[in-house]
């Protein structure tokens, strides 16, 4: 067993973890924040997405161990005193999702692009959010909810 | 998918990594970015008993300028060769390439050593290293040792790399006509083929020609004949569309797999040489 303290959405928090245990797990198993969801297990899907060190990262592809020290923020520390983050407005307003699997991996993708790139076109959303998959929407609502929360910043 | 239990430590420094290694007698490995050991390790296709983190190591980070050379320290995020100015204008090819890697998450995490010392058939920086003639630094028990890209990428998944060794960092003379050119798997983004093109031009002449290809074959190698057939020529659509042409006709492995045919890697190599040659072209007249 390992001791992790890793900083989960501004609290310092710690677990005890074989080192082979996935950060993914360790989110939703001990710190019971299961919005962050696994989808493929296989590093292609995103639905995993966490901040690491705020910048978006494969929570399925990172040992918690490695992100020992990190400041990690998932989707549950994205609002703030009750009030949406831009982006989870966005996709609410815009239509971005239907059954949801995929939104908060591509709610946290969509944070590292607005923040790389605070004005985006299309095209760049499009990159942006290229580690994502979704089997629902056909990702023109996700691009459009993410060009409204970028419009209202 | 949960991998074989093994012990996790940290190296604070190149030195105590290789201390590490050492001491382990073999059961160790070295984890980066882990965005090739770590679904290896899921898959339980690699089963290493430790893993020594050289992720956090100082010296193993940054972008630096040498003299007239560009230093890339190992540990360096693909995201940070994608966005760096120094590189964006020196040796655009390679943010370029970097940029084309995986996906966004991919790129906060992987690492250039990483995708150096596991040598990806499908990986985009070998081609680009081979091309900028870069030299590969290393540090062993026996001390540090340099090794030309040219004689790095041996065969599939293997690179002139002992396991007790820790790549450091890559330095090359950045250039700025040259290109690299990919056609993606649509899913991972891996290279199916992909192509680098440096071109060497005087008074619209080619002087000399560099081009590799990654993706096509085991591992991935200079395009000799294309080069040959490049160099000394006016350099126009001409010359390059009859260079390109015979792009892949000497190589004798080319992968098959769900993604491509053999017959489909070997058509594309040719159009993505053009493509590379034409982007280098078009960089050495801007
Ligand atoms: C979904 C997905 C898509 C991807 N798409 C692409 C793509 O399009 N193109 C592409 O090129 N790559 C792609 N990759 C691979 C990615 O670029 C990896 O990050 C990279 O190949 C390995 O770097 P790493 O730092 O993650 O290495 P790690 O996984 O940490 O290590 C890989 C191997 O290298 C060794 N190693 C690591 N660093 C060193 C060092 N400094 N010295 C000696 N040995 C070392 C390790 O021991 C291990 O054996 C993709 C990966 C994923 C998960
Ligand atoms: S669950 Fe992590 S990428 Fe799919
Ligand atoms: S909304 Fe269902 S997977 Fe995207």
């Amino acid at each position: 067993m390992s001791q992790v303290a890793i900083i989960v959405n501004g609290k310092a928090r710690k677990a005890d973890v074989e080192p082979r245990m996935l950060l993914v797990h360790v989110l939703r198993e001990q710190f019971n924040l299961t919005g962050t969801h696994l989808g493929c297990d296989t590093s292609q899907c995103g639905a995993c997405t966490v901040l690491v060190d705020g910048r978006s990262a494969k929570s399925c592809t990172i040992f918690a161990v490695q992100a020992d020290g990190s400041e990690v923020t998932t989707i549950e520390g994205l609002a703030t005193d009750g009030q949406l983050h831009p982006l989870q407005k966005g996709f609410w307003d815009a239509h971005g999702l239907q059954c949801g699997y995929c939104t908060p991996g591509m709610i946290m993708s969509a944070v590292t692009l607005l923040r790389d790139t605070p004005d985006p076109t299309e095209a760049q959303i499009r990159e942006g959010i290229a580690g994502n998959l979704c089997r629902c929407t056909g990702y023109q609502h996700i691009v459009d909810a993410i060009q409204l929360a970028a419009g209202r910043r | 998918m949960i991998p074989t239990g093994f012990e996790y430590e940290r190296a604070t420094s190149v030195a105590d990594a290789v201390a590490r290694l050492r001491a382990s007698n073999g059961a160790a490995k070295l984890i980066a970015g882990g965005h090739s050991l770590v679904p290896l390790m899921k898959l339980r296709l690699s089963e290493p008993g430790r893993l020594i983190d050289i992720a956090r190591i100082p010296e193993l980070c940054g972008i630096r300028q040498v003299g007239d050379a560009i230093e890339i320290g190992a540990a360096t995020v693909h995201h940070d060769v994608a966005t760096s100015p120094l590189i964006a204008t020196r040796c655009p090819m390679l943010a370029e390439a970097a940029a084309e890697i995986g996906d966004p998450q991919v790129r906060n995490r992987g690492t250039l050593g990483g995708s150096l010392a596991h040598a990806d058939p499908s990986a985009d920086y070998p081609a680009v290293i081979l091309v900028l003639n870069a030299t590969i630094h290393i540090v062993g028990p026996g001390g540090e040792r340099v090794v030309q890209a040219a004689t790095f990428f041996k065969d599939l998944l293997t690179v002139d790399l002992d396991p007790q060794e820790v790549i450091v960092s890559v330095r090359f003379k950045p250039v700025v006509s040259a290109g690299y050119a990919k056609l993606h798997q649509r899913a991972s983004h891996y290279a199916i083929v992909g192509v680098a093109g440096v071109l060497d031009i005087q008074g619209g002449v080619v002087r000399s020609a560099c081009v590799a290809v990654t993706g096509a074959s085991t591992h991935a190698m200079r395009l000799s004949n294309v080069e040959h057939a490049l160099a000394g020529q006016p350099l126009n659509d001409e010359s390059i569309h009859k260079a390109a042409s015979i792009a892949g006709a000497g190589v004798a492995v080319v992968n098959a797999d769900v993604h491509a045919s053999e017959e489909y890697r070997r058509a594309m190599i040719p159009v993505f040489t053009k493509r590379a040659l034409e982007k280098a072209r078009a960089r050495s007249s801007a």
